[in-house]
């Protein structure tokens, strides 16, 4: 393996010749590069995309301040060189190495990838290529380095369990140093029993998925008829691991030379939506609601300006209009930073007028696009989705938006829901015209619609996990008339490659089959799956044959309501009943209110009614557990029962 | 008020391109906490004037920056904030109050001094420099543009494995170093340049 010295001559020699070489010099402002010869436990972070991308993610930036606060641990980064970094990479003999010190990644102790999303994974195997290990976890031994995931896609980590020798589910601020923790101790144990004593200690922190650890049994009609833990260290589930309240925010983000995806400060203001959409993943997986003081938020963006200089601040939860303060902080911000000529983003604002009065208290002045989820067009298809809003309601915001100075609306329409119709999908089309007329009246010709169009996906662990994939033949039907229809002046459509959409479905919704899938179409050369051009659905199609798997299996059929998911012994919390109830329920169009109103039950608290008792009653959007022994006295007390509302 | 700040530019700083150091000067900016100031209109743009675009990969000791204030500042004091904020590989070696009235950065520069170290032993280079500079025009083109590179060339000299070159820097009169070197057959990843001193108008 080449020394980080060979390592830099040979950078030297490469990368004037490569695009955009700031992505893979390392130094930049910010950054920690510590004395290796003074720390035995080390850690490289890595994206499995290019640095553009892995630069603009939060969870890696909290991880790596995490680690090296820790004064005898470090953690450096790593992302994957872009085709002609990697072509230069590989003539050159230059294995995947850390941005800070120039080590080859196998030196480390621990790898910790990020999955956000399912079209990295083809990315991992490169990713280890690149770093010159073995790509299969069993063919890794103590003198390799662990190779941990975690991140939102690992919630189904089957299709990776091949590759990955442990997975983090839930949240990581605390998981991580845990585990580097403890690689460190049997480190200077002298590595006693190898890795698979490794493993054994790995599999008994909180959170911790060690795939080899488990058996799966098949039906004959490919269906799983058992998984089952094969070592006494196994947890049967794993519940995910969460912190109990938000740790205080990273403020001191690296900040790249180069233009980079979002060139900002992040932060997250809440985790976790009360909202229950029945399509989405994060609301189900990031439950409970935990949110972050005002205080402490405005606090943060003041050290973040003098610490990053960023020209722009996102403030960042799942639905920010559902942030109990937002009113204050908005204001609080818009007053203290209005003269910084910053950008401060409030994504993910819900469907009404008070949101135009929130993205005017932030004083933006650059007015470039107001975004608007409605997700489906039709209040049927809403109620089936569980985001009930009138179509009024959409066009009176629109209204406000135009009227209050904006050119343009950005809508989200997802298609392929379960139970949809052509006429749900023309209704898109429709809303959107409607929603540019209320424009016109406004602004004339300078009004604008921008659609972005994606097709849903049936996530692990949320109420639709039973529902089939749409197949791509509908999805182009579909497509079709939205082209069709959205077109002309002041109108403008974004969609999905349908192929794309079912690759992703693929790695959601496997099981750990699908590791030979991914093997064959790493030797077929798939990589960089979630960029468009880079995406081919013929190299899928082979290496399922090789596999010998079908592809309609996994997308093609909506799954019995009794069978036996690859993914149910890792434990989201939410328990699967009450998914099943709210399946049922979305087959019937009956909505649930936000459960901040009502909570019905989802499972969150009886699987963290400890941490819940030790942590203060405000710091959580759900019901305070109430010990049984005071429960008499508390009667009084307003708290909202434990009962599910019912059908 | 109008600031010029002399900086180098060296380490991970020379893989930063023009526009990406544009953006890095307006957040080292912010991060210092100077009052910036900014165009008005539709898209507010931070006023840094940077004197000479410095090609990626090279490095210099003499790069010029025009920044200007919405209010005036003690010059000390902001030298010490900008050290403390200054990106990796962005030095800052002096900082000074310049009158609002002189005409824009770009149009004050002259010429530009370029040191460019060759590695390695290159057969009868000091003759292809002989004969460089002997020549009486040298016509190139560049990005489909014919030009005559000769009397850009304001100086050039050979010693061991150091070239050094005076240019031609002024508008749409630029002797680029990288264009010197390709007459003289080197190629890019051979050298490595490094630009010394800026000449500009009004003296410095």
């Amino acid at each position: 393996m080449m020394t980080p010295h060979q390592i830099e001559q040979a950078l030297d020699r490469v990368l004037l010749s490569v695009l955009k070489p700031g992505r893979y010099s390392g130094g930049e402002h910010n950054q920690i590069a510590k004395d290796w010869a003074r720390i035995d436990l080390r850690v490289a972070l890595g994206f499995p995309d290019i640095y553009d991308l892995g630069m603009s993610n939060l969870g890696l930036a909290i991880l790596y301040k995490a680690i090296n606060d820790q004064p005898d641990m470090l953690a450096e980064r790593a992302y994957c060189p872009w085709l002609d970094m990697e072509a230069a990479m590989r003539r050159e003999g230059i294995p995947l190495y850390s941005l800070e010190t120039k080590h080859a990644l196998a030196d480390f102790d621990l790898i910790g990838l990020t999955l956000p999303y399912e079209q990295l994974h083809s990315n991992v195997l490169n990713f280890l290529e690149l770093a010159q290990l073995p790509l299969r976890a069993a063919d890794r031994d103590e003198t390799h380095p662990l190779v941990i995931a975690g991140g939102h896609a690992c919630y189904n980590p089957e299709p990776m369990a091949d590759f990955i020798d442990a997975f983090l589910i839930g949240e990581g601020e605390e998981a991580i140093v845990d585990v580097a923790r403890c690689i460190q101790q049997w480190k200077r144990e002298g590595k006693p029993g190898g890795k698979e004593e490794l493993l054994n200690r790995v599999a008994a922190i909180d959170g911790f998925y060690v795939p080899s650890f488990y058996s799966v049994d098949y039906h004959s009609d490919g269906t799983i008829a058992r998984v089952t833990p094969a070592r006494a260290s196994a947890r049967f589930p794993v519940l995910k691991r969460i912190v109990p309240m938000l740790p205080p925010p990273v403020t001191r983000f690296i900040v790249p030379f180069v233009d980079i995806t979002h060139n900002r400060a992040p932060i997250e203001i809440m985790r976790g939506c009360t909202r229950g959409c029945r399509f989405c993943h994060a609301g189900m997986v990031t439950r409970p609601v935990r949110e972050r003081p005002v205080e402490e938020v405005v606090e943060a963006v003041g050290r973040m300006i003098r610490e990053t200089g960023f020209e722009q601040i996102a403030l960042l939860s799942l639905s920010s209009s559902d942030y109990t303060r937002i009113g204050e902080l908005v204001k609080a911000i818009g007053e203290k930073y209005a003269n910084e000529n910053l950008d401060i983003s409030l994504p993910s604002l819900r469907i009404e007028s008070f949101s135009v009065d929130l993205m005017d208290a932030l004083k933006d002045a650059r007015r470039s696009g107001f975004t608007l989820a409605p997700e489906a067009a039709t209040e049927r298809m809403r109620e089936i989705i569980n985001k009930p809003i009138s179509t009024e309601q959409v066009l009176t915001t629109a209204r406000e938006i135009y009227s209050r100075g904006w050119h343009t609306i950005k809508l989200y329409f997802m298609i392929g829901h379960p139970m949809e119709t052509l006429d749900d999908v023309r209704a898109i089309a429709e809303l959107c015209k409607a929603v540019l007329a209320e424009g016109k009246k406004v602004l004339g010709k300078r009004a604008q619609v921008n659609a972005g169009v994606s097709t849903f996906v049936p996530k692990p662990h949320t109420p639709f996990q039973w529902a089939k994939v749409a197949d791509v033949h509908t999805i182009r039907e579909k497509q079709a008339i939205l082209k069709r229809e959205l077109r002309g002046p002041g109108l403008k459509l974004n969609w999905n490659n349908p192929e794309e959409t079912q690759l992703e479905a693929w790695f959601s919704r496997g099981d750990r089959r699908l590791g030979k899938v991914l093997l064959e179409a790493h030797y077929r050369g798939a990589k960089f799956d979630a960029w468009m051009d880079m995406f081919d659905m013929k190299v899928w199609r082979e290496s399922f044959a090789a596999a010998g798997l079908d592809l309609e299996f996994y997308n093609g059929r909506e799954r019995a309501e009794d069978e036996i998911f690859p993914w149910d012994h890792i434990d989201a919390a939410v328990k699967k009943k009450f998914l099943l109830d709210d399946w049922r329920w979305s087959k019937r169009g009956q909505t649930r209110v936000d459960c901040r109103d009502h909570c019905f039950a989802c499972g969150i608290l009886p699987k963290f009614k400890d941490l819940r008792r030790e942590t203060p009653d405000e710091a959580w959007e759900c019901p305070v557990v109430t010990p049984i022994a005071r429960r008499g006295q508390l009667l009084e007390a307003n708290i909202i029962p434990l009962t599910l509302v019912q059908p | 008020m109008r600031v010029r700040i002399t900086f180098s530019k060296t380490g991970p700083a020379k893989y930063s391109g023009h526009l990406d150091l544009h953006k890095t000067w307006e957040r080292i900016l912010r991060r210092a906490g100077l009052p910036l100031a900014y165009s008005h209109g539709f898209h507010p743009q931070p006023k840094i004037h940077l004197a000479a675009a410095l090609p990626l990969g090279f490095t210099s000791e003499c790069e010029l920056v025009d920044v200007w204030l919405t209010e005036s500042v003690n010059v000390e004091e902001s030298v010490v904030e900008l050290k403390r904020a200054a990106s990796p590989g962005i030095g800052i070696t002096e900082v000074r109050e310049v009158a609002e009235s002189l005409p824009p950065m770009q149009t004050l520069v002259r010429s530009a001094d370029y040191v460019a170290t060759v590695s390695g032993e290159v057969v009868g280079l000091d003759q292809r420099v002989a004969d460089l500079i002997s020549a009486e025009s040298l016509p190139r083109e560049r990005r489909g543009k014919k030009y005559d590179l000769r009397p850009l060339i304001e100086s050039l000299a050979l010693e061991g494995q150091v070239l050094r070159m005076r240019l031609a820097a002024r508008e749409a009169a630029t002797g680029r170093p990288e264009e010197v070197l390709d007459a003289l057959g080197l190629a890019e990843r051979q050298t490595a340049v490094h630009r010394a001193r800026l000449f500009i108008d009004n003296g410095r």
